[in-house]
């Protein structure tokens, strides 16, 4: 059910971020979709933003709650996945599949300070 | 804090796996299958609630018409045996003490179904408002489970499933109804906008009913997460949204429900005086021209002025719309007003609108409340 994938990395607050040659992409986990319940709605940043590790960078919502998303890494936004906003509940069907965005890092010494997927393990019990 | 309490249906919650989370000092379903299928099956078929944390109070004596027409906005002592009225409990400034349900047992006794949150608070209320009339006043809510079953098809299917005929009850009228050796109090009443019952009896009736129902695979098991979107969607209020104690009847938009020509009535005076121009604000409808899910507490502007605040609202789930009621200073309630909600850091426009939000597919017969 709760789901943690290999080879990516964590946000103690329930964000994944996956690193290819220096893009991070950012979603959220299958744990924080099934707490949330059906999401109805998602609210992204546009390409150009910037990014700071740790900040909101925009919100995930369920019909009863909106929940903060905080950026697992400094960075500049340089896609959005616009089908996602068209189509949210595509969050609760593959939350590792439902990408949101992708982000240039600016600051690469961050990742240290991420999960990795035995620790989220731990912390998504 | 008092320890959470937890209904009479507690087991057949964690039976059914339904999400558990406390509500007004209570540990209640929220959901089971799925807010946006639970709320569907009552606009379509029909769904069951636990509501067994709601508050029953009686009052019984000589006075107890002319007690609850002194107490309560709406007016009791006209209306024939049978009959559930709902109003509101004011304090003296206008403001709400709880909104109730009052069903007319006799010229001597009265049942009210008050709000969980408030039980205690209203039955203290209560009883201090009685001196002067002949009546007593009792906390009956240990004694009583609730069970809210709403949809369209609601009436048949208590007839197959139960086998009891309710055709003959009007909207806002009640019955006893005995049943399998049990007392069971019927109300053509509820919390969704649709047709619907409400059966209250004690914790074991309450059981054997939910049992019943439940077995038939018929009625969906409903948590108050969609009871919420479904009152909402009526345009209901709920207490600490549209109505509190800082918040009057007429500034929450419930005039029908308040009988300014009773002769006396705590917070009458107020009443009076906002109805004669004196009102600065009150709770409209509004809609939001993008996507985005405007919720209770978000700040609403004109522009650079905060006009008002949201009271709920959400992503309509049977229209799609963002749309929400909203408390609003009163230059800008008129219909089409153009608003902005304040939504994280973005200000999302919207206009004034109705607070008819759903388009109701079956009106039971007797219904005045949603006129």
């Amino acid at each position: 059910m709760n789901k943690v994938l290999d080879g990516i990395l964590y946000n103690p607050t329930h964000e994944w971020a996956q690193i290819h040659d220096g893009v991070a992409t950012f979603g959220i986990t299958a744990f924080a979709a099934s707490q949330l319940g059906t999401v109805v709605f998602v609210d992204l940043p546009a390409v150009g933003a910037k990014l700071v590790q740790n900040k909101e960078f925009g919100a995930v919502e369920s019909v009863k709650a909106a929940s903060d998303l905080i950026a697992p890494l400094s960075g500049t936004v340089v896609e959005v996945n616009d089908d996602l906003v068209g189509d949210p509940e595509a969050i609760n069907k593959d939350a590792f599949s439902a990408w949101m965005i992708k982000v240039k890092m600016t600051a690469p010494a961050e990742l240290n300070a991420l999960l990795t997927p035995d620790q989220y393990r731990a912390v998504s019990k | 804090m008092d320890e959470i309490r937890k209904t009479c249906l507690y087991d057949k919650h964690v039976a059914l796996h339904a999400k558990m989370e406390p509500f007004a000092g209570w540990l209640m379903p929220i959901e089971y299958s799925g807010i946006i299928a639970e709320h569907t099956a009552v606009r379509t078929k029909s769904g069951m609630f636990d509501v067994s944390h709601m508050g029953e109070i009686r009052v019984k004596g000589p006075d107890a018409l002319r007690y609850i027409d002194y107490v309560t906005t709406n007016e009791i002592a006209s209306k024939p045996d049978g009959k559930v009225v709902y109003g509101m409990m004011l304090y003296p400034n206008g403001t709400v003490v709880d909104d109730l349900l009052t069903y007319k047992v006799s010229a001597t006794e009265l049942f009210l179904v008050v709000n969980a949150s408030n039980v205690a608070k209203d039955y203290a209320w209560l009883v201090e408002q009685t001196e002067g009339f002949d009546v007593v006043v009792k906390n009956l809510s240990d004694e009583y489970g609730e069970v809210a079953v709403q949809g369209p098809a609601t009436e048949a299917l208590l007839r197959t499933i139960m086998g009891i005929d309710l055709s003959d009850l009007e909207a806002f009228t009640f019955k006893h109804v005995w049943w399998d050796g049990h007392d069971l109090l019927v109300s053509r009443t509820g919390y969704t906008g649709e047709d619907g019952f409400e059966i209250y009896a004690d914790p074991v009736a309450t059981n054997v009913v939910w049992d019943i129902l439940a077995a038939s695979t018929e009625i969906l098991p409903c948590g108050l997460g969609c009871r919420d979107t479904l009152r909402f969607e009526a345009a209901l209020p709920l207490y600490g949204h549209e109505i509190s104690d800082e918040i009057t009847a007429l500034e929450a938009g419930l005039g029908f429900f308040v009988k300014l020509e009773k002769p006396d009535f705590i917070g009458k005076t107020v009443l009076v005086d906002q109805k004669a121009g004196a009102l600065k604000r009150k709770v409209v409808g509004i809609e939001l021209t993008e996507r985005a899910v405007p919720r209770a507490h978000y700040e609403v502007y004109a522009g650079e002025t905060k006009i008002g605040f949201v009271t709920t609202g959400y992503l309509s789930i049977s229209a799609g719309k963002p749309v929400a009621m909203a408390m609003l200073d009163l230059a800008y309630t008129p219909l089409n007003t153009p608003i902005q909600v304040q939504i994280r850091n973005k200000k999302i426009p919207g206009f004034v609108r109705d607070k008819k939000f759903f388009k109701k597919s079956y009106k039971p017969k007797g219904d005045k409340a949603n006129e």
